[in-house]
C-alpha cells in the first residue's frame, strides 16, 4: 500500500539533531576550540579565508568547526555570512613592497636585495609521518634573528629596469567588483584576478598543472614568491588622509613568463600574478598561471583552445560554492521531470515495437 | 541641515520599501492600472508617489537625473541624504524625475542596447492627474484594453517600435502611480475621433 | 528573528533585485542580469526564487512553497520555515490562499488569480545553453533574434524520434520576441504560461538572471505546423482523488513494481479528496495525514 512521503519537516529536524551529534563525536574527547583551529589548523583557516573572500580568522576557525572539517561548506558558511555585511567603503591598494616578510624567494635569481627567506614551508621537510605528534606536540623553539624592517623590491623591478619584462603601469581605475555586479563578458584582467582569489584552489591547481603539461604552455618561473603581513589602509573622507586599519597576511606570486614578441612588441619576459589572503602558495602560484594563460588575447598569441585560456569556461566554473551546490541540487527530488522523461521513453519505445518486455527479465 | 532634507523618509524602510515596490510593480505589470503608494514626504515639487518610487529604487548605483523644476536644492538634498543617488545627465541616468515637459526629449535617455535591452532609462513622469481615461492601451499585463490618461500617444507609439529597447514610464500624480512599459501599444482614446 | 533584515537580504540588495524584476517585467522573456547574493542556502537549491521572493514580500503576504508540486518535500519545507523566520510571514499549502507562491518544477493546477505571483526557481535560464555553451554568444544570439539553432534541435529530434523529445523545460517564445526558458516544469504546465492572471517572476540565483512574465503576455511553445506541440501526462487518472485532469506522479508502491499514478500537485489531490472525490486507490491513513 502506497504510504506518502510525509513529514519532511520533522525528518529535517532530526538530521540537524543528529548532524550536531556527529560533529561533536565523542563525547569523552575534549572539544576542539576557537582558538585551537585557528592556531593549529592555521592553513586551512587560511584557505577558508581566501576562497570565503573574509579576512577574519576566527570566523574561518568558527565555521571550520561548524563544518566539520569540510573546508567547501566552511567556505560557503563564511560567503553566506559575508553578504550580509555592511559595506564601510575600500580600502587602499595593499603595498605588497612594504610587505613584513615572514618568506620570501625567488626561483630565477640566486640572491637578490632583502635576500632570500625560507620561512615555515613544508618545502624541504622529508614526507615521513612524524609518529611523535601523535603522543605529544612539543617544539622545541625556533631560531629567530632581528628582523631590519625595510622595503623589500619586487624582483620583476630588476628586470623592469632593463625593459626585459612588459611594462605594468600604475592603473587607479576601480576594479569591477563581481560580488556585487553579475559576472559579464569579456571580463578585463581585473575582473579576472579578483574570480581567481576565490577560486577552488584545486580546480586552479588543476587548470595550472594542465598549462605546464602543454595545454596552453607559458613557461612559467617563479620571479617570486612571498608570504607576509601587509598594512591595510583606509581613506577617511572627513580626516582628508588614509589611516592603518588593519594588518592582514597574503601571499603574493609574480611569475615570469616566456614570450617570443608579436608584430608590435619585441620578444620580453611577461607577468603572471598571483594574489591571495593567508600563507597559500599553492593557490598563488596556480593563479599567476591561470593569470598569464588568460592573457593571451591581449599578448597577442594563438588561441590553441586550452582550457585555461577560455576565460567564460575558467570564470564560470572556477566557484567551488557555485559548482558543489549546482552539482548537488540533482539530489534534490527531480521526479516531475523524469515522470515526463518517463511518458516520453515509453511512447518513443511502444512506437518502436520495443515496449515488449522480454522473458528474462521477468 | 534644515528638517526638511532629513525628514520624508521611510521610517521602516524594509517594510515600506516592500510595500512600495509591490505597487509599482503591480503598476508596472499591470500597465494602466492606478495603484497607491506612500511612505514618503518629498520636498516640493516632488509627489508623494514620485519621492516613494525613488527611495524604493534608488541608491548609489543609479544616477538620477533631476529634470526642469525638479532640479532644486531642496530635492538634490533629500534624494543625496536618503538615497545617496548620484545625479546625472539625462545620457547616463537610470531614473529621470520631472514633468513630461521638463522631462522631454525622450531621444535624450539610454534606451539599452541590444545585447542588454535592460540598461535603459526608466523615466518618473510628475503629472497633474491621473486617471483611467484617455488613451486606449493594450499589451502584456492587460487583458484586453485599458485606458490611462498619457501625457501623449505619438511619444510612446514610437518608443514601442524600439523594442526590446526603450524607455518605461511611471507616472506619478499625488499618492498615486501608474505604468507604462516599452511593450504597451498606445492609440487613439476608443471612439475618439481627434487625438487629445 | 532580529538579526538580519526582514527577508533576510539587505535593502540595497533587494533594490538591485526589485530594479532587476522591474526590467523584466518590462522586457518579458529577456533574462536581466543581477548581482546574486550568496544565500544560506546552496546554490542550485533556489536561491534564485528566494532571492526573487526576498524581494517582493511583504509582512501581509501569505507565502506557499512547492517542491515539485508537493508541499511537503524537503526543499520546499526548508525554503518556507526560512521566510517564516526572516519575514515572520504567514505560511500555507492552500494555492486559493497564497498570495505569493514559489515553485520548483511545476506550475499549480489550480489556475491563479490576479491577486496572486508566482516565483519560479530556475536552474539554467538559457534555452540556448544545451545548443551553444557560451554566454557571450548565446546573449547575441538573443540580440539578433537569431533562433535558428534551437528548431534544427527540434527538428533533428523529430526526423530522428518521430517526435520533438524534450519532455520538460520546453523552450516558449515570449510576445513573438524571446524564446525563454519557463525552468524545469513539464511540458503539461506549459500551456498555463500563457495568459495567466497572476504575475510570473523567475529567477535563477547562480546563473545571476531574473526574468519575467507580466499577466496575459502571450506565450507559445515552440513547434512546427506538421509538429503541434503537445502537452502530456501519464495517460492515468489520480489513485486517491480520481482526477483526470492532473499531471500525475508515479510511486512505485510495492516490490513486484506495482504502480501508483498520483496528483504532483498536493493541494489540489487533498482538496479534492476532501470534497469527496475518490481515486481506485484506498490510501492509508497516513497519506491522508
Amino acid at each position: 500500500m502506497y504510504v506518502a512521503v510525509k513529514g519532511g519537516e520533522r525528518a529535517i529536524e532530526n538530521a540537524h539533531a543528529w548532524l550536531a551529534e556527529e560533529r561533536r563525536g565523542d563525547t569523552s574527547v575534549a572539544e576542539l576550540s576557537i582558538a585551537q583551529i585557528k592556531e593549529q589548523l592555521k592553513l586551512a583557516v587560511d584557505r577558508v579565508m581566501a576562497e570565503g573572500s573574509l579576512y577574519d580568522p576566527d570566523l574561518a576557525a568558527l565555521a571550520i568547526k561548524q563544518s566539520r572539517g569540510d573546508l567547501i561548506e566552511a567556505i560557503f558558511l563564511i560567503r553566506a555570512y559575508r553578504t550580509t555585511l555592511p559595506r564601510f567603503g575600500a580600502t587602499e591598494p595593499v603595498g605588497t613592497s612594504t610587505m613584513a616578510c615572514d618568506r620570501r624567494i625567488s626561483a630565477t635569481f640566486k640572491d637578490l636585495p632583502g635576500g632570500q627567506i625560507l620561512g615555515p614551508t613544508f618545502d624541504y621537510t622529508h614526507r615521513l609521518l612524524d609518529f611523535k605528534l601523535a603522543a605529544d606536540g612539543d617544539v622545541p623553539e625556533a631560531p629567530t634573528r632581528e628582523v631590519t624592517q625595510h622595503e623589500v623590491p619586487h624582483v620583476t623591478e630588476f628586470l623592469n629596469r632593463e625593459g626585459l619584462i612588459e611594462e605594468a603601469p600604475r592603473d587607479d581605475t576601480p576594479p569591477p567588483d563581481l560580488t556585487r555586479e553579475p559576472l559579464e563578458m569579456p571580463a578585463d584582467r581585473a575582473l579576472r584576478l579578483q574570480a581567481l582569489t576565490r577560486s577552488d584552489e584545486g580546480f586552479t591547481l588543476g587548470l595550472a598543472y594542465s598549462t605546464q603539461r602543454g595545454y596552453a604552455r607559458n613557461h612559467a618561473f617563479v620571479g617570486e614568491l612571498r608570504i607576509g603581513a601587509v598594512a591595510v589602509e583606509m581613506d577617511i573622507p572627513e580626516l582628508g588622509f588614509a589611516v592603518e586599519i588593519g594588518e592582514i597576511t597574503v601571499t603574493e606570486c609574480e611569475t615570469v613568463n616566456q614570450f617570443k614578441g608579436s608584430k608590435t612588441e619585441p620578444p620580453q619576459f611577461t607577468r603572471g600574478y598571483g594574489l591571495v589572503f593567508g600563507q597559500s602558495e599553492r593557490k598563488a602560484i596556480s593563479m599567476a598561471l591561470v593569470d598569464r594563460a588568460l592573457r593571451w588575447e591581449e599578448l597577442g598569441e594563438d588561441n590553441v583552445g586550452a582550457p585555461a585560456q577560455d576565460t567564460e569556461f575558467v570564470l564560470y566554473h572556477a566557484d567551488n560554492i557555485q559548482a558543489t551546490g549546482f552539482l548537488e541540487h540533482i539530489k534534490l527530488p527531480h521526479y516531475v521531470d523524469f515522470q515526463s522523461e518517463l511518458e516520453l521513453v515509453r511512447k518513443l519505445r511502444r512506437e518502436a515495437g520495443a515496449d515488449q518486455v522480454p522473458e528474462a527479465a521477468e | 541641515m534644515e528638517a526638511e532634507v532629513l525628514s520624508g523618509g521611510f521610517a521602516d524602510p524594509a517594510i515600506q520599501s516592500a510595500h512600495a515596490f509591490r505597487s509599482v510593480m503591480e503598476a508596472m505589470a499591470r500597465p494602466g492600472t492606478l495603484q497607491h503608494i506612500s511612505g514618503a514626504e518629498p520636498p516640493a515639487p516632488l509627489s508623494k508617489a514620485a519621492g516613494a518610487v525613488l527611495l524604493t529604487l534608488c541608491d548609489t548605483e543609479t544616477g538620477v537625473y533631476l529634470a526642469g523644476e525638479a532640479d532644486c536644492d531642496a530635492v538634490r538634498a533629500w534624494l543625496a541624504f536618503h538615497t545617496g543617488a548620484p545625479l546625472t545627465g539625462p545620457s547616463h541616468c537610470m531614473f529621470a524625475v520631472g514633468t513630461w515637459d521638463a522631462l522631454n526629449p525622450l531621444s535624450a535617455y539610454p534606451i539599452g542596447t541590444s545585447e542588454y535591452p535592460d540598461r535603459s532609462a526608466t523615466l518618473i513622469v510628475e503629472c497633474a492627474e491621473l486617471a483611467q481615461s484617455g488613451a486606449t492601451l493594450t499589451g502584456p499585463g492587460i487583458k484586453t484594453n485599458v485606458a490611462l490618461s498619457v501625457p501623449g500617444i505619438d511619444a510612446f507609439q514610437k518608443n514601442r517600435t524600439l523594442f526590446p529597447l526603450g524607455l518605461d514610464f511611471i507616472f506619478t500624480c499625488e499618492g498615486h502611480l501608474a505604468a507604462l512599459p516599452r511593450t504597451t501599444q498606445v492609440s487613439a482614446p476608443i471612439g475618439a475621433t481627434e487625438v487629445c | 528573528m532580529t538579526d538580519y533584515n526582514f527577508a533576510y537580504l539587505d535593502e540595497q540588495t533587494k533594490r538591485m533585485i526589485r530594479r532587476a524584476i522591474l526590467k523584466g517585467l518590462a522586457i518579458p522573456g529577456y533574462q536581466v542580469p543581477f548581482a546574486s547574493r550568496e544565500m544560506p542556502m546552496p546554490y542550485g537549491w533556489g536561491t534564485g526564487g528566494v532571492q526573487v521572493s526576498a524581494a517582493v514580500l511583504t509582512p501581509q503576504d501569505k507565502l506557499k512553497v512547492i517542491d515539485q508540486g508537493a508541499d511537503d518535500t524537503t526543499n520546499a519545507v526548508s525554503i518556507r520555515t526560512f521566510f517564516e523566520r526572516t519575514a515572520g510571514v504567514e505560511t500555507t499549502t492552500t494555492t486559493r490562499e497564497a498570495t505569493v507562491i514559489q515553485t520548483r518544477h511545476r506550475i499549480p493546477e489550480e489556475p491563479l488569480t490576479e491577486d496572486q505571483i508566482l516565483v519560479y526557481q530556475v536552474p539554467i535560464p538559457e534555452p540556448l545553453r544545451f545548443l551553444e555553451p557560451r554566454e557571450s554568444e548565446t546573449r547575441k544570439m538573443h540580440s539578433l533574434e537569431e533562433y535558428g539553432l534551437m528548431h534544427v534541435k527540434l527538428y533533428e529530434d523529430i526526423s530522428r524520434h518521430g517526435h520533438i523529445a524534450t519532455s520538460y523545460a520546453y523552450p516558449v517564445k515570449v510576445e513573438g520576441r524571446y524564446v525563454m526558458d519557463p525552468s524545469p516544469i513539464p511540458k503539461f504546465d506549459n500551456p498555463k504560461l500563457g495568459d495567466m492572471a497572476a504575475i510570473q517572476l523567475f529567477g535563477a540565483g547562480r546563473e545571476q538572471r531574473i526574468y519575467a512574465l507580466p499577466p496575459y503576455t502571450q506565450v507559445v511553445s515552440l513547434d512546427f505546423e506538421d509538429h503541434p506541440f503537445e502537452a502530456s501526462k501519464a495517460d492515468q487518472i489520480c489513485g486517491l482523488c480520481g482526477a483526470t485532469d492532473s499531471y500525475l506522479d508515479e510511486v512505485i508502491v510495492d516490490d513486484a513494481g506495482g504502480r501508483l499514478f498520483c496528483c504532483s500537485d498536493t493541494d489540489y489531490c487533498a482538496s479534492r479528496r476532501a470534497a469527496g472525490h475518490q481515486g481506485t486507490v484506498l490510501p492509508t491513513s497516513e497519506a491522508l495525514a
